[in-house]
């Protein structure tokens, strides 16, 4: 690749929108070619710099309920907080209504059977998107294998594989806590240049299945069963290399 | 398979339970609409009258919304272009883009000391950014601020995939020339 062909690629290489053949061409002109090397940083200090400083509007408080009201929606969330005079026989009644409720709700969840696996699948999306909305990806933060799977003892009911990836290329970053399948799972998490795959742990009375892959709001999603422990892999990477990501897991554990 | 389940599921919630989906789809958005609108409008008033607009269109063809897409794009894809119709009616059409085939190479308008980048702040890339053309400001908010992949921002701004890239790239160095100026002379 000539020094022209990296600058006319630059943005898709800062933006890791290039496919994976003309990343590896770009990144070996990088290694061979200082000034080019040099730019590169700069200009990844650029556009991060733009990132972390652009201002974001919020939306004004009212707009929600505004919307809401004109297209005949419910009220969504409850708009202001109960005066502190309220008189307190109120608060009891709300008190022993929420009882009620948490009664209910607790007798629910035990006659409710196991999420099927197109609404786990949703259930994964959405822990993922939490995971990178909230700024809450990692409890623990480690690349050593060591030290991330002794963490979750004490927190967990199984323990869980944790395998550090780097040397294919998915270096392990942390893991966390989450919650799916109404259970406390086990969530790892690994990097693929920039991007963030969140893979998912937790015991199953299913048998071994192979890999099986989907893609949801367009994230893709490889999920397997290995040895009574179901895995999801969630990651906005391509397909390709998260199937790649899989395999180098299920081969190395087993 | 599981998709497709999923994909049958969500089809038959589109006209089973309408309101629900678009609460669950569309709202949660509300925040990234309004903050495009604000920036294409530049205006905290007329970027209200754009959201409730864009709202309210995007309620009317609820039925057009694919099941399992992401809600986030196809709402900001109306917001986008209820904009473009709002600012021609209420604005002049003026600030139109210069042509686009001039490529600079980074190397040669980008400071070597870096003296601009480490001086970068809020206030600097707002002013910057409110004085470049629309279409510089609408791709450079949908990737630094949303993050949407180039395939999405072209679905959203509907020019195709291949300009995405050289356009970013265009509004980037435009932003920085704009800033340069703003910090007075840079150059070394």
């Amino acid at each position: 690749m000539s020094c022209q062909e990296m600058h006319e690629l630059l943005d898709g290489y800062v933006d890791s929108e290039l496919d994976v053949v003309t990343t590896l061409q770009l990144e070996r002109h990088l290694k061979e070619c200082a000034s080019c090397r040099a730019v590169c940083h700069r200009y990844e200090q650029f556009t991060q710099g733009i990132q972390a400083h652009v201002p974001r509007f919020e939306a004004p408080a009212g707009l929600e309920v505004r919307i809401r009201t004109k297209l005949g929606l419910g009220k969504g969330r409850p708009a202001r907080a109960a005066s502190a005079f309220t008189d307190w026989r109120r608060w009891a009644v709300a008190a022993s209504l929420i009882g009620v409720l948490v009664l209910t709700g607790t007798l629910l969840m035990l006659v409710k059977r196991r999420a099927s696996p197109e609404m786990l699948a949703e259930q994964v999306v959405s822990s993922h998107i939490r995971s990178l909305m909230a700024n809450h990806l990692s409890d623990v933060v480690s690349t050593d294998q060591h030290t991330v799977k002794p963490w979750f003892s004490g927190k967990l009911d199984f323990s869980p594989t944790v395998k550090n990836l780097a040397p294919e290329g998915f270096p392990l970053t942390g893991g966390r806590l989450d919650y799916l399948d109404d259970r406390s799972v086990a969530a790892l998490v690994y990097k693929r240049r920039q991007h963030t795959i969140n893979l998912f742990i937790w015991p199953s009375e299913n048998s071994d299945s192979n890999p099986q892959t989907l893609t949801i709001k367009g994230f893709n999603i490889v999920h397997w069963t290995q040895a009574h422990m179901t895995y999801w892999a969630i990651s906005d990477l391509n397909a390709v290399e998260l199937s790649e990501f899989a395999r180098g897991l299920k081969t190395r554990s087993s | 398979m599981a998709e497709e389940i999923w994909n049958k599921r969500t089809a038959k919630e589109v006209h089973k339970n309408r309101d629900e989906l678009f609460e669950r789809t569309v709202l949660p958005y509300l925040n990234s609409a309004y903050n495009l609108a604000r920036w294409l409008t530049r205006n905290e008033h007329d970027a209200e009258d754009v959201i409730q607009e864009a709202s309210l269109r995007a309620w009317r063809s609820f039925e057009t919304f694919l099941p399992g897409r992401d809600g986030r794009a196809w709402f900001l894809t109306i917001v986008r272009n209820t904009c473009c119709t709002w600012l021609r009616q209420n604005r002049s059409p003026g600030g139109s883009m210069q042509v686009e085939d001039d490529f600079e190479a980074v190397g040669t308008w980008l400071d070597p000391e870096a003296v601009l980048i480490k001086n970068m702040n809020s206030q600097l890339i707002r002013e910057a950014l409110e004085e470049l053309p629309l279409e510089y400001r609408e791709i450079l908010i949908l990737r630094e601020l949303e993050e949407l992949s180039y395939k999405e921002i072209a679905k959203i701004i509907d020019i195709p995939l291949g300009t995405v890239m050289s356009r970013l790239s265009r509004a980037r160095r435009e932003l920085y020339i704009q800033m340069s100026g703003a910090t007075g002379e840079m150059s070394a």
